[in-house]
C-alpha cells in the first residue's frame, strides 16, 4: 500500500528456542512492515511459526526461545520515536506496550477467562490499569464496551461469570477486554477456529467493525485460507519459519505465484470437485533443528526445481506490492502454470451469484 | 426419486433423546426421523448445541433413546435387544470420534488400541492372526505397520485420527458415524483424511453418517444433508439441491455464513442472520413435509406455499 505509515516493522528476525538441549530455528530471517490502520493476515500450517512471529510482539516468548538476531521496530508510541521490541529485558518494560499498544486475543475463548470472576470485572480490570477509572464511571465504560462488542443486554451480562456465556459470546468478551485499553495493535491468534460457521462469521464482521471504530491495526493468524478473504486488507503465507509470499488480498487469491500458496489454496474443500480427489500437500514439513538449505517446500513440492534444493530464492517483485521467494519467478525459470482449478476462484463468486438469482433477490 | 429404489440401511424414527430427569429435562433432540441409504455418505450440519452428536450417539446406542426407534437393515436396534444382534451391531456400525487428540488411550499402544475390539468380538483369536489384521488396518490407512509398537504421543493429528479410523475398520463395519473427524486438524491434513474417507467408501462399499459443522465440506463429501436446529431437522435435501434451493431460514443463514476463498465476493456478502422468531407456530403447528421430492423441510402451512412458490419460480 503506498506510503502508508508503517507502525511495526521486523527486520531480518531469528528467533531460536532451545528443546532438549537442541535448538530449533523456528522463524528464519523474517521481514515484515505493517501499516497503520491495515489488516494484515498470516496463513500458514500449524507449526510454521505464525504463533511465535506474533509472540515476540508482545513479549509473551516461551522462556527456553530467544531472538537471536533481528530487530522489531515498533512506531506507534506517543512520543513518535521507534522502541525496538526485540531488546526489551524487563518486564517492567513490556508493561508499557503489552495491553496499551498491543493487545492479542487468543485462540480458546473457554481457557482465557477467568472462572471465577464476573465478566465485568474481568474487562473491569483492563480497563482501570490502563485508563484509571474507578467506580461508577468505570461500571459506565465497560458496560458501553460490552454493547460495542455486540453483546445484548449489557447491564445484566455484566453481572454474570463466563460459563452463562456461550462460545461465542465468551469470544466476544475477550475481544472486549483486548479493545478496552485502546490499543493500536490488535492481534487475533485464531480466534474463530474453536467456534462455529455462523459464530465465526459474526466474529469476524465484529473485529471488521471495531477496527473502523477505533482505528485499529490487525494482525489475524489462521491456518484457513477460506477465512480471511473477507477480513484482509494483506496476506502473509508463512512456510517453516519464513514468509514466503506476501501481497494484497487480490493479488494473493487471483495470481499467487508460490507453489505452497497454491498447495494451500488446493487443499481448500470450497474448491474441491465432488466424486474427485482433493489436493493435499504430501509430505510433513520440514525439520527446523536441522539446517534448511534451499526452498524449504521444495521438499514437497512436486515442481521443485533443481535449485531449489540447493539455494534459497530471494523475494521476487510481482508488483510494488506483491512479493514471493520461489525461483520460478527468476526469468531463468522454466513456465510453470498453477493448478487449474485456483484459476476458477472467480467462477465460485458466479455461482454464487446464480444462486441468488434462485431466492428471488 | 432414484432414491425410492434404493435399499435403506438405517432408519431413525422419531427419536428423542433426554439428558437429566424431573425438573431439570432438557430434551437435547426432538422426534427426528430420516433414513440413510445404503453406500451414501449423509451428512448432519448444525452449529454446536444443536443435538448433532447426540443423534449419532443414540445410534451407536452410547446415548440412550427416551423416545423413537432406530431400524438397522430392518431390525430394532433400540433398546433392549437380544445377545447376538447387540454383538451384531457392535461390530457393524463404528464410530470416528471428532478430538484425535482426546480419544485414543495415551496408554496403550496403537497395537492395543486397534485390536481392542477385535479382540472383544472374536474371542480367542491367536496372535499372529491379530497381528496381521492391524499391520492391515493400518496399512490401509496409510500409516505403517511398525507404528503399532507407538504409542498416541509419537503421532501428529492427522496421523492419530488415521489410528481412529483404522480402529474402526479393523472390525469391518458396513456403516461409519463420523463425529467431526476433521474439524480439530489443519487445513492440508484435512483434506488427506478426506481423501482416505473417500477411498474407503468407494472399496468396501461403507454408508457414512457425517457429522460436522462446516457446510463448505459437507458439499464436498455429503449426498444428502439434514440441517439441525436445537434438536429438530428443519431441512433435508440432496446435497445440490440444498445449496441451490435452501428454502428455510436457518437453512439460508447457515449457507451464507460459510466462508469463500474469493475477497470480492466476500465483500459483498450480507449475512443472513436467523431469527427464530420470523415463524409462526403458535396456531399453524409446523409439520415435516416433503415439498419436492427428496426434499424434504420443517415448516407450517402458511410457510409451505410460500416455500411452493419460491420453488416454482
Amino acid at each position: 500500500m503506498e506510503n502508508q505509515d508503517i507502525i511495526l516493522s521486523v527486520k531480518d528476525l531469528n528467533v531460536k528456542f532451545n528443546l532438549r538441549g537442541k535448538v530449533l530455528h523456528a522463524i528464519r530471517n523474517v521481514s515484515l512492515d505493517v501499516h497503520k490502520g491495515e489488516s494484515l493476515c498470516i496463513v500458514g500450517e500449524s507449526g510454521c511459526g505464525k504463533s511465535v512471529l506474533n509472540k515476540n510482539f508482545i513479549g509473551l516468548l516461551d522462556k527456553n526461545g530467544w531472538v537471536d538476531s533481528g530487530s522489531i521496530l515498533y512506531y506507534g508510541m506517543d512520543d513518535g520515536k521507534p522502541v525496538d521490541l526485540a531488546k526489551f529485558p524487563k518486564e517492567s518494560e513490556w508493561l508499557k506496550i503489552r495491553g496499551h499498544e498491543i493487545c492479542m486475543i487468543l485462540q480458546d475463548p473457554m481457557t482465557s477467562l477467568n472462572p471465577l470472576k464476573t465478566v465485568g470485572k474481568q474487562i473491569g480490570e483492563a480497563v482501570e490499569l490502563h485508563q484509571h477509572l474507578h467506580g461508577a464511571a468505570l461500571k459506565q465504560k465497560v458496560i458501553q464496551i460490552l454493547a460495542d462488542v455486540g453483546i445484548p443486554e449489557p447491564e445484566r451480562r455484566y453481572k454474570q461469570y463466563p460459563h452463562e456465556f456461550s462460545g461465542g459470546m465468551r469470544q466476544r468478551v475477550v475481544i472486549a477486554i483486548a479493545i478496552a485499553c485502546n490499543p493500536k495493535i490488535l492481534i487475533c491468534d485464531e480466534p474463530t477456529t474453536a467456534l462455529d460457521v455462523t459464530i465465526q462469521a459474526q466474529i469476524l464482521d465484529l473485529i471488521k467493525d471495531l477496527k473502523a471504530k477505533y482505528g485499529l491495526t490487525i494482525i489475524f493468524i489462521t491456518h484457513d485460507l477460506g477465512v480471511v478473504a473477507n477480513i484482509a486488507d494483506r496476506i502473509a503465507v508463512m512456510y517453516a519459519g519464513d514468509i514466503v509470499e506476501i501481497g494484497l488480498v487480490n493479488e494473493v487469491f487471483y495470481d499467487p505465484k508460490h507453489p505452497y500458496t497454491w498447495a494451500l489454496l488446493s487443499s481448500l474443500p470450497q474448491l474441491g470437485v465432488k466424486g474427485q480427489d482433493l489436493y493435499s500437500i504430501k509430505g510433513t514439513p520440514p525439520n527446523l533443528f536441522k539446517a534448511v538449505h534451499g526452498d524449504a517446500f521444495a521438499a514437497r513440492n512436486p515442481q521443485a526445481l533443481k535449485i531449489d534444493f540447493v539455494e534459497l530464492p530471494p523475494y521476487f517483485e510481482v508488483s510494488p506490492t506483491h512479493k514471493a521467494k520461489t525461483w520460478l519467478l527468476d526469468p531463468r525459470a522454466p513456465k510453470v502454470e498453477p493448478p487449474e482449478h485456483i484459476k476458477h476462484i472467480r467462477e465460485i463468486r458466479n455461482m454464487r451469484k446464480k444462486g441468488g438469482t434462485v431466492d428471488g433477490k | 426419486m432414484e432414491s425410492k429404489n434404493r435399499e435403506v440401511l438405517v432408519s431413525v424414527k422419531n427419536m428423542e433423546v433426554t439428558f437429566g430427569v424431573k425438573r431439570k429435562k432438557f430434551v437435547a433432540v426432538h422426534g427426528v426421523s430420516f433414513d440413510i441409504y445404503k453406500g451414501e455418505t449423509f451428512g448432519l450440519v448444525g452449529e454446536s448445541g444443536s443435538g448433532k452428536t447426540t443423534i449419532g450417539r443414540a445410534i451407536i446406542r452410547i446415548n440412550p433413546m427416551s423416545a423413537g426407534e432406530v431400524i438397522y437393515k430392518g431390525q430394532r436396534i433400540s433398546g433392549k435387544i437380544s445377545h447376538e444382534l447387540d454383538r451384531e451391531v457392535t461390530q457393524q456400525i463404528q464410530m470416528i470420534f471428532q478430538d484425535p487428540m482426546a480419544s485414543l488411550n495415551e496408554r496403550a499402544k496403537v497395537d492395543y488400541i486397534v485390536s481392542e475390539g477385535l479382540v472383544n468380538v472374536h474371542h480367542g483369536i491367536s496372535h499372529s492372526e491379530r497381528e496381521a489384521k492391524v499391520s492391515e488396518a493400518l496399512s490401509e490407512v496409510g500409516l505403517l505397520p511398525e507404528f503399532a509398537s507407538r504409542f498416541p504421543h509419537e503421532f501428529s493429528g492427522g496421523q492419530r485420527q488415521r489410528i481412529g479410523i483404522a480402529r474402526s475398520l479393523i472390525m469391518e463395519p458396513e456403516f461409519i458415524i463420523a463425529d467431526e473427524p476433521i474439524s480439530a486438524l489443519d487445513v492440508s491434513i484435512r483434506a488427506q483424511v478426506l481423501n482416505l474417507m473417500s477411498k474407503l467408501q468407494k472399496e468396501r462399499g461403507l454408508t457414512y453418517l457425517f457429522i460436522a459443522h462446516d457446510l463448505s465440506v459437507m458439499r464436498f463429501i455429503c449426498d444428502r444433508i439434514a440441517v439441525i436446529h436445537k434438536g429438530v431437522i428443519v431441512e433435508l435435501a440432496e446435497t445440490e439441491k440444498l445449496f441451490a434451493h435452501p428454502l428455510h431460514p436457518y437453512t439460508r443463514a447457515l449457507l451464507s455464513a460459510i466462508p469463500l476463498p474469493d475477497p470480492e465476493s466476500e465483500k459483498e456478502k450480507v449475512l443472513e442472520i436467523y431469527d427464530p422468531s420470523c415463524h409462526h407456530y403458535e396456531t399453524d403447528k409446523p409439520v415435516w413435509t416433503e415439498i419436492e421430492p427428496g426434499h424434504f423441510i420443517m415448516a407450517n402451512q402458511e410457510e409451505l406455499a410460500a416455500y411452493r412458490r419460491q420453488i416454482t419460480v
